[in-house]
């Protein structure tokens, strides 16, 4: 059986005023059902754009893109992004927003009333119930990125595609928020992907961990197949061998094999 | 007391609930009563407002000074005093019929507004719609970009006789010179507008997969409102600084024509007058349009 998710032979190039940049190469991964992936590099190490291409929201420009045995040639409701700056619509109020998706996925065969039940269920999973009837200007960052998980869930995707979705958060509300996202993925069983730089996050989050090369031309540096038991418990983990053993492991691929260009060029 | 809690902590839970377990809350406690407090008991601010009002004042009080001044001795240019008993004369009677000629200045402003309404509502039609489609589509932008750089810096009078040719008739002739002085405006603050709509909001579309319907009117339509009515904003100034000069060569009934025939009849009490309704009247076109512009413009925070 073939995986839920495959990339084959990607590579990305983007033609830019300046020329043409060679973004990734030789871009192969299977993503399995119900998996949860991080890619992790640098920055410019075109993680973003590996994630995009999944997504649907760039082509690239040769190799193919698969999911669920079909190619990825547009993005769609069943890969649901959360963007790394929650691209609330600042117009529409939190329930709207969260509406705005459910509408679009279930309109066709459900009744406003269950239309309104689901949005406010997807708002209640991420504890956000209470702000449905107030902007994302009047909430804090965190919040944000809460209604748009709850944004992305509602529409019960096939996959879920983070870009780095806490990366603009404070540590304690990071922490909370990636404790929760553990939880809504072990119920909901979604696969996976997420890019993000934080090592602690992305191995207490994954199952396996995508560490990519850096750019120009990046392409996947190594695989690290985190099997820790779940569910994880952050504070447990801490002094956990196998857990400290993970994160050296991407470390060092990071910083010792794969020092950021600019250090390297010092 | 929600609010305070919202930005103290991301906890969603009231702050009741939480006081008596978590010791950081209860030492909060007493803060938040005494930041609320103050606006509780505001005094007034006396300064503030005089800070306001008294130089505004101050200004127009000084140039009716200058203008006293310097029209002590004048027999051409009227002083301020006999200006103010001719405008008390106009405006205690400002609906009289006299002929086609001769008709208060409330019928001479309702005139211009009208016409001014006419044409800048016509060029919101044409305007706002080309805008959204230049901003669009590349195509178009390149296909219309150098016809608006070569016209839209033409003086709007220069419309004037193309409008009596074809209409062979003053007061379209009036309307379609607004019409064309006000849509530039439009079109461009429209085209950036939809241009500069964030390309997450977009993407947000694609994933989500929106018909084009919804679109334009969850996505582009809200995004580009704010622009549109800075657009709507400029174009109606213009306008109403484009009607009084079409107005004096096109004549009939107007603010424009009847400053022209104040002048022919050498009145000029009556044209100072003229002048400061023009001023009154541009003036409140601007307060409403802004006060419609803050009513939908969106906090992006």
């Amino acid at each position: 059986m073939s995986s839920f998710i495959e990339v084959q032979d990607v590579e990305m190039v983007f033609s830019t005023r300046k020329g043409r940049f060679h973004a990734l190469r030789e871009i192969d991964l299977k993503v399995e059902r119900g998996e949860f992936v991080t890619l992790i590099g640098h920055s410019g190490c075109g993680k973003s754009t590996l994630l995009n291409l999944i997504a649907g929201l760039t082509r690239p420009t040769g190799g193919v893109l698969i999911c669920d045995e079909r190619e990825i040639a547009s993005p769609g409701p069943e890969r649901a992004v959360v963007f790394q700056n929650h691209s609330l619509l600042p117009w529409l109020t939190c329930f709207e927003n969260v509406h705005l998706a459910v509408e679009r996925v279930f309109a066709a065969n459900e009744d406003r009333e269950q239309l309104r039940e689901r949005t406010q269920a997807a708002l209640e999973l991420v504890n956000m119930g209470h702000a449905a009837a107030k902007r994302p200007h009047e909430i804090s960052g965190g919040m944000k990125q809460r209604v748009g998980i709850a944004r992305a869930l509602a529409m019960e995707p096939k996959v879920l595609l983070l870009d780095e979705p806490f990366g603009a958060l404070d540590a304690l509300t990071r922490a909370r928020l990636q404790d929760e996202l553990l939880k809504i993925v072990a119920r909901s069983g979604s696969t996976t992907v997420m890019v993000t730089h934080d090592v602690d996050e992305a191995v207490l989050l994954s199952d396996r961990i995508v560490m990519m090369t850096n750019g120009p031309a990046a392409t996947i540096g190594e695989i690290l197949r985190v099997d820790l038991a779940r569910p994880r418990d952050r504070v447990g983990l801490v002094e956990d061998s196998h857990y400290t053993h993970f994160r050296k492991a991407v470390l060092d691929f990071l910083y010792t094999r794969h020092g950021h260009v600019e250090s390297a060029a010092a | 007391m929600v609010s305070a809690v919202f930005h103290s902590s991301l906890d969603t839970r009231s702050a009741e609930a939480k006081a008596p377990r978590v010791s950081v809350a209860a030492a909060r406690a007493p803060i938040v009563p005494a930041a609320e407090a103050a606006p509780h008991h505001p005094r007034y601010d006396w300064r503030g407002l005089a800070l306001k009002v008294v130089p505004p004042l101050l200004g127009i009080a000084l140039l009716i000074a200058i203008w006293a001044v310097l029209t002590r001795t004048s027999t051409t240019f009227p002083t301020p005093g006999a200006t103010f008993t001719e405008a008390v004369k106009v405006f205690s009677d400002p609906f009289y019929r006299n002929g086609p000629n001769d008709q208060g200045i409330g019928w001479n402003i309702l005139f211009s507004l009208y016409r001014v309404a006419i044409g800048f509502g016509l060029a919101a039609a044409v305007g706002i719609p080309l805008g959204f489609l230049i901003g669009r589509f590349e195509v178009i932008n390149h296909m219309t970009a150098p016809l608006i750089s070569l016209l839209r810096p033409v003086s709007p009078l220069a419309w004037l006789p193309i409008g009596l040719l074809v209409f062979k008739a003053a007061n379209p002739a009036a309307i379609w010179t607004i019409f064309i002085c006000s849509i530039w405006p439009m079109i461009i603050n429209t085209a950036v507008g939809v241009q500069r709509v964030p390309v997450d909001y977009l993407n947000v579309a694609r994933v989500l997969n929106l018909s084009e319907w919804k679109v334009i009117t969850r996505i582009l339509f809200p995004a580009v409102l704010p622009y549109m009515l800075t657009g709507v904003r400029l174009s109606v100034g213009t306008a109403w600084l484009v009607i009084v000069a079409a107005e004096m060569l096109t004549g009939g009934v107007g603010i424009g024509f009847w400053v022209w025939d104040e002048w022919n009849n050498l009145n000029v009490k009556h044209i100072l007058i003229a002048i400061l309704v023009i001023g009154v009247v541009g003036l409140v076109l601007e307060w409403t349009l802004i006060a419609i512009a803050k009513r939908f413009s969106y906090d992006d925070a």
